[in-house]
């Protein structure tokens, strides 16, 4: 078979890319966690664990730069390769969000049993499953998929919008929660922006399949 | 490991080296014999008949006292005799070999026609003599004369300026012809300027041997009615005439000793003629010399 | 306003090798003054297509045209057209250098010289040499061989020459295949010079140098029941980065088997 060691390196680099991908998913699924608990040991660990997470990000960029400069990849190699690497920035990126709910709740520190707002782990949840399906959507090089992944990111903008208001609610009632609210109001926007770089994800695999680069256009209504 | 012990690969080893050397030692002996046997002859050849080599020998006609023999006539004759087959050769040869190799290339009436004249190439010559003498003696009623023994030799050595510049003109690369014709040359262009000046030197090899064969020939001229004892120079292209070969061959024949003597210094004259024609000819292709390679 | 129609066009164009078939109904449209490829596996018919162009098919007895070529509407295979006249609209460069055994000044000088030009030779061969990007180079050897040249300055020379009879198309058959790499990119760069006056056409196997170098591109395939086909054609960026058709991507990624 043609070209045989180069698509063994090609499955190599996805196959390290989605464990990257796993890499992310675990600390957001820790930092929640530490946050919830206010366990201040596994928030530790979670910032600790994001030096990982980036040392894993430039690795995966070294090698497919490698691989561009030896390989002259054209049409469906060269997307790919250009994907994996956007992907793993992003993917990193999504590492620091997840270190940043880590700092948080270290900041926050075990004084005030304080209730975690319970739309903060339905919005870190529905953006865990966007993660998951856009990694998926590569893998199985499914547009459909790649697309759904979108529809959510609605649904995650106006859990945020709720959160907010629902804050700032708080906020006026009792002022001494303020210091409290605007940790989570932080936690808040780190969901938020975890459950964006998704969608970028998303994008990026459509860009493989159908080689299309640009934002996402939701398909016309038809009528 | 080994398959056979080390004795008998020592002893194969030196039975190969040994049967080397034989080999080597019987090319060399072959040359040997050879060379010696032409040796003996130029020796023999130059003992027998320098002494006759003189100015009066190379100015005087033939006569019946040895003494008095020269091959005036003979050398006029064969010159005259060769330079009308060169020609005539010449411009047959390499218009036939343009056509069958450029015009007619690939075809069949081309395969055929080469076959032929490859064959021609090993008819006997005294057959062209015959030849000669019922078409240009007679029918065209040229006699006996140097143009008829001109065109006589020209059929004879066709086939080898045939065949030679039938190579020389394949051996020029197509990339050339190519080349030529993408620039909107036709065909006549392409052989003028590229072609033939590019076959040249290998035409002119062919020429070369032709007319080293044919200053060489007896048999077809005799035939053809040349003359064994010429007592003038030929003047006009419709003289009669002999050539070297011929009065060599009429002297041998001659009981007397002077006779012989004559003959050597004959055919010294006649190799000395055939070197400087042939280096004449190395010269000239050396410098038509192609640099495409 | 510049002429946006094709200058060389094919309209169900095959060709016959007594009665094997090696280029199969091809519809071509070769953009004016653009570089196209022609792409595809050895064996394709991509040499034998672009001979078509100006008629070097003719020179192989056993070769058959069907179809059409039309430069600028004019037919190439029609009754009373003259395979010469051709030639002198629709240059070509072969892959090795074929310079004659002449002068470089010869050389340049050959195709005006048959062609009964009639004005200052100097003043063409010069003119040519500049647009070759050879004339720096060789203007103060003019007379010497054309074989003393390197094979990068070879091939311009073959260029300077072809350029000398003043054609508007210039057929390129794998011109840097027999190049050193450096050279064979100084040829790239001359190429896209020239694409401002001339349409050039190039046949080659080097995938990279067909994404560098060409607008379009036209990639030919061979298939156990048919040779010499069209598979797709299209504008090179996008040949390059999504082809339509998985056999062209199959070819260009390098996974055919």
């Amino acid at each position: 078979m043609v070209r045989a060691d180069f698509d063994r390196r090609l499955e190599d680099l996805e196959a390290e890319l989605l464990g990257l991908g796993e890499m992310v998913e675990k600390a957001i699924l820790k930092s929640m966690d530490a946050l919830k608990r206010r366990d201040l040991a596994i928030a530790y660990e979670v910032v600790a664990e994001d030096d990982l997470i980036d040392e894993k990000r430039f690795e995966l960029e070294e090698k497919c730069i490698n691989l561009i400069a030896t390989q002259q990849p054209l049409a469906i190699d060269l997307r790919t390769l250009l994907a994996v690497l956007h992907i793993a920035v992003e993917l990193e990126r999504m590492g620091d969000y997840a270190e940043g709910i880590g700092k948080i709740c270290m900041i926050i520190g075990d004084d005030e049993p304080a209730e975690t707002p319970q739309k903060l782990d339905q919005m870190a949840s529905m953006g865990l499953a966007m993660l998951q399906r856009s990694l998926k959507s590569l893998m199985d090089r499914d547009t459909d998929l790649a697309n759904d992944v979108w529809d959510s990111d609605d649904e995650v903008d106006a859990l945020y919008a709720s959160v907010c208001h629902d804050i700032f609610v708080e906020m006026g009632q009792n002022p001494k929660s303020i210091e409290a609210a605007t940790h989570f109001l932080w936690v808040a926007h780190d969901l938020e922006r975890i459950a964006d770089r998704a969608t970028n994800i998303a994008e990026r695999v459509i860009f493989v399949v159908t080689g299309r680069i640009g934002r996402y256009k939701p398909p016309e209504s038809t009528g | 490991m080994a398959v056979i012990s080390q004795a008998e690969f020592q002893r194969r080893r030196a039975r190969r080296k040994w049967m080397g050397r034989a080999f080597h030692a019987m090319c060399l002996l072959s040359v040997c014999i050879a060379l010696g046997m032409l040796a003996v002859l130029l020796v023999y050849l130059l003992i027998q008949g320098i002494t006759g080599i003189s100015w009066s020998f190379l100015t005087s006609f033939a006569s019946r006292h040895p003494e008095q023999a020269g091959i005036k006539a003979a050398i006029l004759g064969s010159i005259y005799v060769v330079i009308v087959a060169g020609v005539v050769s010449f411009t047959l040869g390499v218009a036939t070999a343009i056509y069958l190799e450029e015009y007619a290339a690939r075809s069949k009436f081309a395969r055929i026609a080469k076959i032929n004249i490859a064959n021609l190439a090993g008819v006997p010559s005294i057959v062209y003599g015959i030849l000669g003498l019922q078409i240009f003696v007679h029918s065209l009623h040229l006699g006996k004369s140097v143009l008829a023994g001109g065109f006589t030799l020209a059929l004879l050595v066709l086939p080898i300026v045939i065949v030679a510049a039938g190579e020389a003109v394949r051996a020029v690369p197509p990339s050339f012809r190519e080349g030529s014709y993408a620039l909107g040359a036709t065909r006549w262009q392409v052989i003028w300027h590229i072609v033939f000046p590019l076959a040249f030197p290998g035409i002119l090899t062919g020429v070369i041997l032709a007319v080293s064969r044919a200053i060489g020939e007896t048999a077809p001229l005799i035939a053809m009615g040349a003359l064994t004892f010429v007592p003038f120079t030929p003047d006009s292209p419709l003289s009669r005439f002999t050539v070297l070969p011929i009065q060599i061959f009429n002297w041998t024949s001659r009981p007397q000793e002077g006779f012989q003597e004559a003959a050597a210094a004959g055919i010294i004259v006649l190799l000395v003629i055939l070197l400087v024609m042939n280096a004449g000819a190395v010269i000239l292709r050396n410098r038509f010399q192609n640099k495409w390679d | 306003m510049q002429n946006q129609e094709p200058i060389l066009q094919t309209r169900g164009l095959s060709v016959y090798y007594d009665t094997k078939k090696a280029v199969t109904d091809v519809d071509l449209d070769v953009a004016r003054n653009r570089i196209t490829a022609i792409i595809g596996p050895s064996g394709c018919g991509k040499s034998t297509l672009l001979r078509c162009f100006n008629r070097m098919n003719d020179l192989i007895p056993s070769a058959r045209v069907e179809g059409q070529v039309l430069f600028d509407g004019l037919d190439l295979y029609g009754h009373d057209v003259d395979p010469t006249e051709i030639r002198y609209e629709i240059g070509m460069v072969f892959q090795r250098p074929n310079p004659f055994p002449k002068s470089i000044y010869d050389n340049v000088a050959f195709g005006p010289r048959i062609n009964g030009f009639d004005g200052s030779i100097d003043e063409v061969v010069e003119k040519s040499l500049v647009r070759a990007a050879l004339w720096d180079e060789v203007k103060d050897r003019l007379k010497a061989s054309a074989l003393s040249l390197s094979g990068g300055q070879q091939q311009r020379l073959c260029i300077a020459r072809a350029l000398a009879v003043e054609p508007r198309v210039i057929l390129m058959d794998e011109p840097c295949s027999a190049l050193d790499p450096i050279a064979a990119l100084a040829i790239e760069e001359l190429m896209r010079e020239l694409s401002e006056d001339y349409s050039i056409i190039i046949v080659t196997h080097n995938m990279q140098q067909a994404a560098r170098v060409s607008h379009y591109t036209a990639f030919l395939m061979v298939e156990e029941a048919r040779v010499g086909f069209l598979v797709e054609f299209g504008e090179s960026r996008q040949i390059f980065t999504n082809p339509e058709d998985e056999r062209t991507e199959a070819y260009i990624t390098g996974r055919f088997g």
